[in-house]
């Protein structure tokens, strides 16, 4: 607990530490995930640190971009996804931590529009669609963690006594739904994808070259940690081993439905979404009151 | 070192050929031969691709196709030609529709021969294009050019 | 208070001077002359009263009451008068019922104006007043140069341009006195006063269609009038003769001060727009450009939205104040379903502004300081980015002759200063860190304290109504950076009457977003303070500074573009390994040159006008009867004389 309040009282640590470690992290998380998918698949994987490759490639290309605007907005997403984490890591206002994600993937998807290809036309669509569907169930999340904690300060709600998972099932479970469309899992990769060959060649993605996607895929692994890290305030200082140990579940769930699922369309993907986050958000914080 | 070696994301094109060698070519994605472990990744977007895999003879409509997708990838790049139609046009060499041989269009670094060539032999040959693309890399630098 | 009355006043006399110049450069001079006058009028005011808390007047003259009174006549029966002549005889049915009410409350109970202030400001009066003085005096010089376009685009629309200035600069006469009054009766005259403005200037065109747009919306304002009027005869029927002034209204027991704010905050509801009554403001989008800037976002129905804050303390912790924001928050949720499939611009405008609207709606039902907080941080917000917005597109439209999203593809390029002033206007109203949003994250924590369990069903409305904004503004923005290949920009986007306007009001958002945190703290606070007795800090110095840093990031991440246009190589779009010609043509088989087309979703199978309209009537509806059953139980059952 020592070590967490050293970190509470000195924010700027928490942020250094994200900034610095969470591309080495999520690399890694993302080189496990395209092992434990190739091993799934019947093969041997890459090594680890390929996302890392993978992201120190893409700086060393020719700088090619359809307008020169469109870096601008790419470095717009990245700036403000590091931001996102590191308002949340320095204990914030939850709220805003989710209103500068919103900004962050605006970014993204005026990035993709304003390259004027049909592919990233599409991509961009869907992505924003993505936003919308997503967008009500982590407002709800954050305002069921204020219900039971009174507060919004995410360093009040990782501190909580008692893990928040038992009080707030039905949020999590919504979060563990929308958590496969934010990590670009099939059934909800619909806007860009990892896999190869998509139906709209890389969709979002298709106009991004070089130290552009270079950003794209860095601000992807901080994200990556980001929401880890929003899956992890369930459990909190409360239950940390459990927390982490239901985390990495989770992930390998994710990885699992990720190779067993076809993509479903896009309506589907948005319906669920509301609906989900209608039956077990909203229901989970009337349960609150009640209870 | 070159990251670029580390991490060579491939496009693959199939220009006229009976697809003979493109089942080789993607034979080699497959758990059997899994260039994965190479991090190669198929992409099918010429912006993202370091690999350009091109087979089959090229016909009328394949050459804007071809120079369009070379022309969009980012340097450094590299070019492999696959299966004997795409070095010289094969047994389709006479042929008054082809061009007879990717190279006629755009440079090509590493011709692979075969009909169809082997998943053996492709990643051979990738791999010595690896070894180009990590020179060109270096020229690249050298230069100050991007 | 000369300073109050010199802005009630000079407005009206500059209109009444403009409506007597033939001369059009004469006039247009003249309309800017009294617009920087206004403009400064007001900024002098807050110099005046700034930091000075609540201060009342009264006016010592007899006069005052007969001239309000015959005012009043006369608007009733030149709406009675307009109605039998247009065969529109539910209005003039409407109008007849007001002017009785009126009338009988008159004679019966001879309310006299020398009981109590008629006139006074506090902080939030300020800042009405200086939306109105600046964002009212920049549309006015907009509308300069935008009218002498329009008169020549529509060559059989009769120029009545005498007849417009001197009705935008009566409402803003109007405008500013309903926020500086305190009696509540003279609230009424003006309040009259806008929907006549608003009703003459929607039908400017003289056609049929904005006739018929121009009588729906006086019939929707007119209930409205008769349930102020209603207001009126309550208080003087059940309360004593003081009630007619605001500051002892809001103190009187709830017998008295919730039934008067229920009624005119009914009326405030028709005003504003609000489910069931949203359809004049979209039918009045067919009025021009600054009218639909000046009446129909940024001030008018501001008004609406006002009356409602101020009784906002009566409004706390009870159900009559929880209905008035479920009714708002059902009004965000469905105009936000609606605008999305909206392709015409303007009708985007006007559904983002009925659900802002429904928003602060909901804020003043529920009540409580932070909620009063973040409304009166949505008004501010939303008045200078909407207006902008509105003024952008008028441009726009004389330009390319459509106010279609869908034909502003690539604006960025073709019109790149307006198509900036417009991403800022639209970053304004949704985008984390400008004010909007701000105000957004207020009204969620002011909701989460609400009476339970109302404050979840509201934030789960917020919730979903929040992520609809974000799509259709995005789909904008990107449709306006979506540039296919390389065009020239216009040579001249728009008349320098009309880019001034614009680039101060694009200046005017930033500058908002930057000095909020100056703003709360030496105007709204101190309001809320004395108006809820107490003495809290609404807004934590770490939130504060992270929300400051945020809008810095923001504004110096263009200083990126100096850098990202260095060094690249241009490429064109992949379009399948086609070449391809102009504006993304592109060789399609048997070797035709097809179009490259793009187009945004509009989801009219699920977010569909009609469909969603009729269910949020219908719900609104129930909970306007729910309203009515809910007055009647504290209805007194005797009368004061």
């Amino acid at each position: 607990m020592s070590f967490m309040q050293f970190i509470f009282d000195n924010p700027w640590i928490g942020v250094l530490l994200f900034i610095i470690l969470s591309p080495f992290v999520g690399g890694i998380i993302f080189g496990l995930d395209r092992i434990i998918t190739a091993r799934m698949q019947g093969r041997v994987g890459p090594p680890v640190l390929q996302p890392i490759y993978d992201i120190l490639k893409l700086f060393e290309k020719e700088k090619m971009v359809v307008h020169e605007s469109q870096n601008f907005w790419i470095f717009g997403y990245l700036v403000f996804i590091i931001i996102t984490g590191a308002l949340f890591f320095a204990g914030s206002d939850i709220l805003l931590v989710i209103f500068a994600l919103t900004l962050a993937h605006v970014f993204l998807i005026l990035g993709a529009f304003s390259s004027g290809s049909p592919y990233a036309h599409i991509g961009a669509e869907r992505e924003l669609i993505q936003l919308m569907a997503v967008e009500p169930m982590i407002i709800i999340a954050a305002v069921g963690f204020y219900e039971v904690t009174k507060s919004f300060n995410t360093s009040d709600i990782i501190t909580f006594a008692d893990p928040l998972i038992l009080t707030l099932p039905g949020i999590f479970i919504g979060c563990i739904y929308i958590l496969t469309v934010k990590l670009r899992k099939s059934p909800f990769d619909i806007s860009t994808s990892h896999h190869a060959h998509q139906e709209l060649v890389k969709g979002l993605n298709t106009e991004f070259a070089g130290s552009t996607l270079a950003m794209v895929e860095l601000a992807h692994l901080y994200e990556t940690v980001f929401l880890l890290g929003f899956l992890f305030l369930f459990f909190g200082m409360a239950a940390p081993i459990v927390g982490i140990i239901v985390i990495a579940i989770i992930y390998l769930i994710e990885i699992f439905v990720d190779n067993a699922t076809a993509r479903v369309k896009w309506g589907f993907m948005f319906k669920s979404c509301w609906v989900i986050t209608a039956v077990v958000g909203v229901l989970n914080l009337m349960a609150l009151y009640i209870i | 070192m070159a990251y670029i070696t580390k991490s060579p994301w491939i496009i693959h094109y199939d220009a006229s050929s009976c697809n003979g060698c493109d089942i080789e070519v993607l034979a080699c994605l497959t758990p059997l031969y899994d260039i994965e472990r190479f991090g190669i990744i198929n992409t099918g977007n010429p912006k993202h691709a370091d690999v350009f895999l091109v087979t089959g003879g090229v016909n009328e409509q394949n050459k804007p196709v071809i120079k369009n997708i070379y022309d969009q990838m980012p340097k450094p790049n590299v070019v492999v030609a696959i299966g004997v139609c795409a070095l010289t046009g094969g047994v389709f060499h006479d042929c008054y529709n082809l061009a007879g041989g990717v190279d006629k269009l755009i440079p090509v670094d590493v011709y692979v021969p075969g009909c169809a060539a082997r998943p053996e032999a492709i990643i051979d040959g990738v791999v010595k294009a690896l070894g180009i693309l990590e020179k060109k890399r270096e020229d690249m630098k050298n230069t100050g050019g991007k | 208070m000369e300073s109050i009355i010199f802005l009630i006043l000079f407005p009206l006399f500059a209109g009444l001077l403009m409506l007597v110049l033939p001369n059009n450069g004469l006039r247009d001079t003249i309309v800017k002359a009294a617009a920087v006058v206004t403009c400064l009028g007001s900024i002098y005011l807050l110099f005046e009263y700034f930091g000075r808390g609540q201060v009342f007047f009264s006016i010592e003259s007899a006069l005052i009451d007969p001239i309000i009174v015959a005012a009043e006549l006369a608007i009733g029966l030149f709406i009675i008068g307009i109605s039998v002549k247009h065969k529109k005889y539910l209005i003039t049915v409407l109008a007849a019922l007001q002017l009785l009410i009126m009338g009988y409350t008159e004679i019966v109970f001879q309310p006299t104006h020398m009981s109590g202030y008629d006139l006074f400001i506090d902080e939030f009066s300020l800042i009405m007043a200086l939306i109105i003085g600046i964002i009212g005096s920049l549309i006015c010089v907009y509308a300069t140069g935008y009218m002498r376009d329009y008169q020549s685009h529509h060559k059989d629309t009769p120029d009545n341009r005498p007849l417009f200035f001197f009705l935008m600069f009566l409402f803003l006469s109007a405008m500013f006195g309903i926020v500086f009054s305190n009696n509540i009766m003279w609230l009424f005259l003006f309040w009259e006063i806008t929907t006549l403005c608003s009703f003459l200037l929607i039908a400017y065109a003289r056609d049929e269609v904005s006739w018929k747009n121009g009588f729906w919306a006086l019939l929707l304002n007119t209930v409205g009038g008769v349930a102020f009027a209603g207001a009126i005869f309550f208080v003087n029927a059940y309360s004593t003769g003081n009630d007619i002034y605001l500051n002892e209204l809001l103190k009187a027991s709830p017998g008295v001060a919730l039934v008067a704010a229920a009624f005119i905050g009914f009326a405030g509801l028709t005003k504003s727009a609000q489910l069931p009554f949203s359809s004049w403001l979209v039918g009045a989008m067919v009025a021009p450009t600054p009218v639909s800037a000046l009446l129909h976002s940024s001030t008018m129905v501001k008004a609406g939205v006002y009356v409602i804050v101020r009784f906002a303390p009566v409004f706390e912790g009870n159900l009559v104040g929880i209905t008035f924001a479920v009714i708002g928050a059902l009004t965000f949720l469905v105009a936000s379903g609606i605008a999305i499939s909206q392709s015409n611009a303007k009708k985007v405008l006007a559904y983002s502004t009925i659900a802002n609207l429904g928003l602060v709606v909901a804020c003043a039902g529920i009540g409580t300081e932070e909620a009063v907080w973040a409304a009166i941080l949505l008004i501010i917000f939303h008045a200078v980015a909407k207006s902008l917005l509105f003024l952008s597109v008028g441009s726009v439209e004389h330009k390319k002759h459509s106010r279609d999203i869908e034909d502003m593809g690539g604006l960025i390029a073709t019109m790149p200063k307006i198509a900036l002033m417009m991403l800022i206007g639209m970053a304004g109203m949704f985008l984390a860190p400008f004010g909007m949003l701000i105000s957004k994250w207020a009204s969620i924590h002011a909701f989460v304290n609400a009476m339970p369990p109302f404050g979840m069903l509201l934030i789960a409305i917020i919730a979903y109504g929040s992520g609809m904004t974000v799509f259709f503004w995005t789909k904008w923005m990107g449709r306006l950076i979506e540039v296919k290949s390389e065009s020239n920009p216009l040579k001249e986007e728009a008349s320098g009457a009309e880019m001034s306007a614009i680039y101060s009001l694009g200046g005017l958002t930033v500058f908002a977003c930057l000095l909020f945190p100056l703003i709360s703290s030496t105007m709204i606070e101190p309001y809320i303070n004395t108006v809820y007795n107490t003495a809290s800090h609404l807004l934590s110095l770490n939130n504060m500074l992270i929300m400051l840093m945020m809008i810095v990031l923001v504004i110096l991440l263009p200083l990126s573009l100096s850098h990202f246009a260095k060094g690249r190589t241009l490429k064109p779009q992949y379009m399948g390994g086609r070449a391809t010609g102009d504006d993304l043509r592109f060789l399609g088989s048997m070797g035709i040159m097809k179009e490259t087309e793009f187009s945004n979703y509009y989801f009219d199978d699920i977010f569909g006008e009609e469909k969603l309209n009729k269910i949020g009537n219908w719900m609104t509806i129930l909970l306007l009867v729910v309203l009515f059953i809910l007055i009647s139980l504290f209805l007194p059952l005797e009368v004061v004389m």
